[in-house]
């Protein structure tokens, strides 16, 4: 599984490095380079757990775009695989990027809400980029349902209730486009969910997901900090505790 | 039926750095002039949530709605434009101070060489070093006339630098306000680009260094280094931007306004002068006339070509004969890039978005081209903007995209990689430009600009040259892992490179090859100014803003001056 996955791991990486070294100079960040993930589990989370620090006790996460648990029990399996739990720390489910990635497609996001959608909608070449008519949340409904049927397809069984390798497997050939979609390459689902799970790991978390922020936290990265400007002369590495946008107080 | 406003001196089409600068100029001159931005107001009271990296930087919040309005795009002429449907390759500003908002302040100034790039060429190296197929031309304007407002744009802004680059133009001053800090992963670069014989400097940077007050009495602050610059607004009112510098300057004249949510859609022309603009409410659906006796179209590069060009005023280049110079001469930059892994932990999250150092040693023509296969080069820099978690998660090349082992690679590398780039000159080639879509058009019925781009030859020529000489910046550097970026073939619309477009309304000393003079009047019509990095007949190896930046303090100037006799500057 690995090996089959380092294909595109490898053109993925080099496509984007000089781009991203470049992008430094010319004012952009690393694009597509990071990753999407896809776990497993994660119906129930623990929703108790997630406080930043400055949100009283009784926040609460639920489900504003999936209608039934199936799906979304689906979309959390898929992401944990993308970014698993390990001796480092916790992994999409643990870090609630299902209920991110859930309550983002009930959004702007989802709706595609800033993109311009006006037609006649062509295929188009690579360069050209994203040119279906589909919203994210209408790929994301289609792709979920496509997983199912892989399952099914493949071993006869939910998606649910496979073993890691076996739901690599399926993602793997999502990545290799070899699934057919309607309006989409699975190929392009893939980069988007893979996308959205590391979104959902390391963005603020007053998105619902990143929990305790403990995505930061494993990476070294401190959130939102007023200011560096006594520290970064400093040859140190520097550990410092995380903070939340939702601290920031001018 | 439109609705006509009363009439002002000078009005500009968008309210960023262009707009700004013309609008304070003017404003403080005498002269009544009114700002048309299709966004809304914005300032630093509004970045007080900016540190999020998934709002601001992920999902644009800052930048142009493409619901409203996009570009199409094709490689070359036998494909199909299609819409850029999300923001990718570059970022186009919205609401007040545009671009200015979310830029990282990098604040070049060209070379001597960019602006007379046709006859330096050719004097050392002779007529044929590039084919007939590159439109190489000289801007009209030398690095010496432009120098005091180079000069001007800097002390604005309070450029913070050291001049100590041997490679530069002369300077008639020094920097305004003293170099940032140079911190451990600087002085590394540092130290390997010297020891290589290089020539490094500080990256000159908008993120001020110490507080500054600027001639017109404004105040930016000092840089906090908090990290996020790159795509976002600055809280501290520390990185220059529209909002806090020229704007504020051209209000307190009391001759200057803004009408916002006023997106333009046609220039009004009658004989050989305009007459003003034609412009929607975007919020009523309403549309106005702006009479003006002078316009001014100071939004981004693709609006300015497309209001030319959905207006018909000017020729449209045709890329079969030659003819025509609308849409002429469109450039980008390429970036060759090295990522480098180390072993040690590094303060990566601490930055500014122009923070950095640089050496020049193999940009413009600062070094012999007799046996390489291109010209110009590229500036070579090392940046600490602050890099955040989702956008960066570095991976060796053997290591697979997702899975456990991405996870562990991905944080084990957040703080252990840097990258070094080129910022690579792109020069103008026949089949690189702008004309109108047919097929698509944007919220108010009017048609898409379409861009027809490809890389060259002499670009991938380029990206090979200096990516292995960055490499070995690198490797000099310490890396353990040093992984150079692949080879350019097409020119991708998707991934984030570079918000540095230019071309489509050049500049030039003849109406035969140039869009507007070297003030930047249109050849067309007299008091119709066009100003922005469109007016780049190349683009250079560093970013624009200083040079747009000069390049409209002159034509503010102009403006003066033809407000006062008319006619043709030249």
């Amino acid at each position: 599984m690995a090996d089959e996955r380092k294909g595109l791991s490898r053109r993925d990486f080099l496509k984007t490095t000089g781009i991203a070294t470049g992008a430094l100079v010319g004012g952009g960040l690393i694009g597509g380079l990071v990753g999407y993930n896809v776990n497993k589990g994660g119906v129930e989370t623990k929703s108790g757990t997630k406080n930043t620090g400055n949100h009283d006790a009784t926040s609460v996460v639920g489900l504003m775009f999936f209608t039934n648990h199936a799906d979304f029990n689906l979309l959390s399996q898929a992401v944990e695989r993308i970014f698993p739990e390990d001796d480092l720390g916790p992994g999409a489910i643990g870090l609630g990027v299902p209920y991110f990635i859930d309550n983002q497609l009930a959004g702007n996001y989802g709706s595609n809400a800033r993109e311009y959608m006006i037609g006649p909608f062509f295929a188009g070449e690579a360069t050209q980029g994203y040119q279906s008519r589909l919203t994210r949340a209408e790929m994301f409904r289609q792709g979920i349902t496509k997983m199912e049927e892989e399952a099914q397809k493949r071993y006869q069984k939910p998606f649910v209730d496979l073993d890691g390798s076996q739901m690599d497997e399926i993602i793997t050939a999502f990545q290799k486009n070899e699934v057919e979609m309607k309006g989409v390459s699975s190929e392009f689902f893939f980069r988007v969910l893979r996308q959205a799970t590391l979104e959902g790991a390391y963005a603020d978390p007053i998105y619902n997901g990143n929990n305790n922020m403990d995505g930061w936290r494993m990476k070294g990265f401190p959130g939102h900090q007023m200011a560096y400007i006594n520290l970064i002369e400093d040859e140190k590495f520097q550990k410092i505790e995380p903070k939340s946008i939702s601290t920031m107080q001018h | 039926m439109a609705k006509t406003m009363d009439k002002v001196n000078v009005v500009t089409v968008g309210v960023g750095w262009m707009g700004g600068i013309i609008a304070a100029e003017c404003a403080k001159a005498g002269l009544k002039v009114r700002g048309l931005e299709r966004g809304k107001p914005r300032g630093t009271a509004d970045y007080q949530m900016i540190h999020d990296e998934y709002r601001y930087a992920i999902r644009y919040e800052l930048m142009q709605d493409l619901s409203k309005e996009t570009i199409t795009f094709r490689n070359h002429r036998k494909m199909r434009a299609l819409p850029m449907r999300q923001l990718g390759s570059f970022l186009l500003g919205e609401n007040l101070g545009g671009a200015g908002t979310h830029w990282n302040g990098h604040t070049f100034r060209f070379l001597p060489y960019d602006f007379q790039i046709k006859t330096m060429t050719e004097q050392k190296y002779g007529k044929n070093k590039l084919s007939a197929d590159y439109l190489l031309q000289d801007w009209g304007v030398t690095y010496d006339e432009l120098e005091p407002y180079f000069d001007k744009f800097e002390k604005t802004a309070g450029i913070s630098g050291e001049n100590t680059n041997p490679f530069a133009g002369k300077r008639s001053n020094d920097f305004p306000t003293p170099p940032m800090k140079r911190t451990p992963i600087l002085k590394k670069f540092e130290t390997a680009a010297s020891s290589l014989g290089y020539h490094p400097y500080m990256l000159p940077s908008a993120n001020l260094s110490e507080a500054y007050e600027n001639p017109d009495g404004e105040a930016i602050n000092a840089c906090q280094y908090c990290g996020f610059c790159e795509r976002f607004g600055c809280e501290y009112g520390a990185k220059t931007s529209p909002e806090i510098t020229v704007v504020p300057t051209a209000m307190k004249t009391g001759n200057f306004d803004i009408t916002f949510h006023a997106n333009v859609i046609e220039i009004l022309k009658s004989g050989n002068k305009v007459t003003g603009v034609k412009y929607v409410d975007t919020q009523s659906g309403e549309e106005f006339i702006q009479p003006a006796d002078v316009v001014v179209l100071t939004s981004y590069v693709m609006n300015n070509a497309k209001l030319l060009m959905v207006s018909n005023i000017g020729e449209q280049y045709n890329p079969d004969t030659g003819r025509g110079t609308l849409g002429k001469n469109y450039g980008y930059q390429i970036l060759p890039g090295v990522t480098g892994f180390f072993d040690e932990q590094m303060n990566v999250f601490m930055g500014a978005g122009a923070l950095g150092m640089t050496i020049d040693d193999f940009n413009g023509d600062s070094f012999d081209h007799s046996n390489l296969d291109f010209i110009h080069g590229a500036s070579i820099s090392i940046t600490q903007p602050g890099v955040r978690p989702i956008q960066t998660n570095p991976i060796p090349p053997d290591v697979p995209a997702w899975g456990a082992e991405f996870k562990k690679a991905s944080i084990e590398n957040y703080t252990r990689m840097l990258s070094i780039g080129g910022q690579g000159a792109s020069m103008p080639h026949k089949e690189n430009f702008m004309s109108l879509d047919p097929d698509y058009r944007d919220a108010y019925g009017v048609p898409l600009l379409q861009l027809t781009y490809n890389f060259t030859e002499q670009d991938r020529n380029l990206h090979k040259f200096l990516t292995d000489r960055i490499a070995e910046i690198m490797k000099e550097m310490g890396a353990k892992t040093v992984v150079p970026g692949n080879p350019i073939s097409d020119y991708d619309i998707v991934p984030y490179q570079t918000t540095h477009n230019t071309g489509g309304t050049i500049m030039g000393t003849d109406p035969a090859n140039s869009v507007v003079n070297t003030y930047l009047q249109h050849w067309d019509a007299e008091n119709l100014f066009v100003v922005g990095a469109g007016n780049f007949p190349h683009n250079g190896g560093y970013n624009p803003t200083g040079t747009i930046g000069a390049l409209a303090y002159r034509a503010a100037e102009a403006i003066q001056k033809y407000s006062k006799t008319g006619g043709s500057l030249v």
